[in-house]
């Protein structure tokens, strides 16, 4: 944004901030300076109605509560003013460890998608008079991940309530399918982005993972076209449809080897051969028959069938390749 | 989403700033305060003191004053507060502070709770659409808080660690650093006495732990790492392993650092990739664990033995 621009703007605020009437479009452009002055020609007049509709514009957009109106009835045509009840953040008085834990928190979007926004906070708050201290002297970092190029449409759809399309692609697949959701929100689950939702065409709440949708989403149709379920909680729907139900699972090891199952198995003691039998829960079987064919001979699978099947799958196609 | 309104929002959150600290602030600090360098604080300063009411006369303008290094507000021209929180700027913050509460182990849980009262009441109406994003962090409790015991009394460690890609438990006695928490998984950075070196220990796969009695002493060269460039470091020097997956792996070249990236045709939207790493067990591992969707390509010693190593396996199921 040019200076003279900023300088426009920031003096717009202070004109109808400082005034309780509703001030005319045309007593702006003579009291407000870098407007284009008016000279009798339609091309300046012109001029000044697009540079004062930008402004207006951009004022909203920064969240300026700009009120349209007239201040009696013998007005003849609306005018601007911002009403300092509106404007102004409310009051707000921190103790030092409040201020530490608002320091902390915004940091968790540092590099991430709402950073802006998160830096936007911290400016009104320490405008406020909030001393928050951004560095934090924690030794602790939180940090999200910042690369998901489909956050910001996910996000801003959610938050305006517009149906979004989008092309969602599972990973064996090349080309997507086209999808219509209503986005509901989009959560982090354990350090993964998802986009939560009513599916149209489905016509059933569906989770997506963002880092599968190809291209950038587009929302159409108008704001606040839907209402997301009352109580709905995202992380609980994310975690209802990633985590599937437990099973129980029963391997024998060799002695020393699968460190890392033995750290979450339960030692049923030593099998006629000698190797030990262990006894472990799962939500994911793929990933587990996946961990156990890495461990080769050192680790059989004796139950269930699905698993000690899907393992011998994954052997064969190893021995073969 | 970008911030071209980053400068408008520092503008007029500039003279508030100073109006609430009447004693004046160094420059250095504002700069660091509105995240910005001084040259650029000054040229804000500049154009806001050509700013004010209408008429632009002696009064109606907004006054600073410099003495040395220090700035000071002497006229607001009415611009006394800062401007209500944007929608986003709410959501931002009561997400975050959502996320913190979750936390168990964080003593400062009831400061967070207090902190999110005041600031939804001040954030008003868009703090409702908070609701558009949730962040659910993965909290290993009994870890976490004896972790950040030894952080706040300055007391080394002694731990196993669970190394996955030997499948191997090490002891360590480790002089902490910091906590960090990244991609949802929560690292404990420390001084290793073992390694002689800064390492960084995923909390889940700690086991263990005790808090020792002696001090944390982290040498002078413990540097915190940069997580600007990931949390994986691959050198250089190490031997390079060249993979081709199939359509169903690609996730690897995501989620490891790999070069020479080409895409294949064989198999159909396969990618042959290089892997660095100074340990062939983890490629092997990694290699079979992906059940026959990536193939080794070089070194072919490694595809022996990947392949002689499930023949082993199947032979034993056939007994």
């Amino acid at each position: 944004m040019s200076a003279k621009r900023a300088e426009r703007l920031v003096n717009l605020v202070f004109a109808l901030l400082g005034t309780r009437q509703y001030v005319t479009a045309e007593r702006i452009r003579s009291i407000v300076p870098g407007y284009e002055p008016a000279d009798g020609t339609d091309r300046a007049d012109e001029a000044f109605k697009r540079m004062f509709e930008r402004d207006k514009a951009d004022l909203r957009e920064l969240g300026v509560p700009l009120e349209t109106g007239r201040t009696s009835v013998f007005d003849t045509e609306d005018g601007y003013r911002i009403a300092r009840s509106e404007y102004e953040l409310p009051e707000i008085t921190l103790t030092g460890d409040e201020a530490a834990a608002v320091g902390l928190a915004l940091r968790l979007w540092q590099s991430a998608q709402l950073g802006w926004a998160a830096q936007g906070a911290l400016v009104k708050l320490r405008a406020a008079g909030v001393d928050v201290d951004g560095a934090g002297t924690l030794p602790l970092q939180p940090r999200l991940d910042g690369g998901e190029p489909a956050f910001d449409a996910c996000y801003t759809a959610a938050r305006d309530r517009r149906l979004l399309t989008f092309t969602y692609a599972r990973p064996d697949e090349d080309t997507g399918v086209k999808r219509r959701v209503q986005p509901w929100g989009v959560v982090s689950w354990h350090g993964r982005w998802y986009l939560v939702g009513h599916d149209l065409d489905r016509d059933a709440p569906r989770v997506f993972r963002l880092s599968r949708i190809s291209g950038t989403p587009r929302a159409s149709g108008p704001p606040d076209a839907f209402t997301p379920p009352a109580d709905l909680d995202l992380a609980a729907v994310v975690a209802r449809q990633v985590g599937r139900p437990e099973q129980v699972v029963v391997l024998t090891a060799r002695p020393g080897t699968a460190v890392g199952l033995r750290r979450r198995a339960t030692d049923l003691g030593p099998d006629d051969a000698g190797d030990d039998r262990l006894e472990l829960r799962t939500t994911e079987p793929w990933a587990l028959a996946d961990e156990i064919a890495a461990h080769g001979p050192d680790v059989l699978v004796e139950s269930p069938p699905e698993l000690r099947a899907a393992v011998l799958e994954r052997l064969t196609r190893l021995a073969a390749s | 989403m970008s911030a071209p309104t980053d400068r408008m929002t520092r503008l007029l959150a500039l003279v508030p700033y100073l109006e609430a600290r009447p004693g004046g602030v160094l420059m250095a600090d504002a700069a660091r305060d509105f995240g910005v360098g001084e040259a650029q604080l000054r040229r804000d300063l500049e154009l806001l003191w050509v700013c004010g009411l209408p008429g632009h006369g002696p009064g109606d303008l907004v006054d600073l004053s410099f003495e040395g290094d220090r700035v000071r507000v002497t006229d607001t021209a009415g611009l006394v507060r800062p401007l209500r929180l944007a929608t986003d700027e709410a959501v931002a913050l009561v997400v975050a502070l959502r996320a913190l509460l979750e936390l168990p182990g964080l003593a400062e849980t009831d400061a967070v709770s207090r902190a999110l009262l005041k600031v939804s009441a001040a954030a008003g109406e868009p703090a409702d659409l908070a609701g558009a994003v949730t962040v659910s962090i993965d909290a290993r409790e009994q870890t976490l808080a004896v972790v950040r015991q030894a952080l706040q009394a300055h007391r080394a460690l002694h731990l196993h660690y669970y190394v996955p890609s030997r499948d191997e438990r090490t002891e360590r006695t480790v002089d902490p650093m910091r906590l960090l928490l990244v991609d949802g998984h929560w690292y404990l950075e420390a001084w290793c006495r073992r390694v002689e070196g800064t390492r960084l220990f995923r909390l889940d796969r700690i086991d263990d732990l005790t808090v020792l009695d002696e001090p944390s002493a982290p040498p002078e060269q413990a540097t915190p790492r940069d997580l600007d460039d990931g949390l994986y470091q691959p050198a250089e020097d190490q031997p390079r392993v060249r993979l081709r997956l199939d359509r169903s792996a690609r996730w690897v070249a995501d989620y490891f650092p790999v070069e020479d990236v080409v895409p294949v045709d064989d198999p159909p939207g396969g990618l042959s990739v290089a892997v660095r790493t100074g340990d062939p067990g983890w490629a092997r591992r990694l290699v079979a664990s992906l059940g026959g969707a990536a193939r080794v390509e070089d070194p072919l010693g490694l595809a022996d033995e990947v392949r002689a190593a499930a023949r082993a396996a199947l032979a034993r199921y056939s007994d």
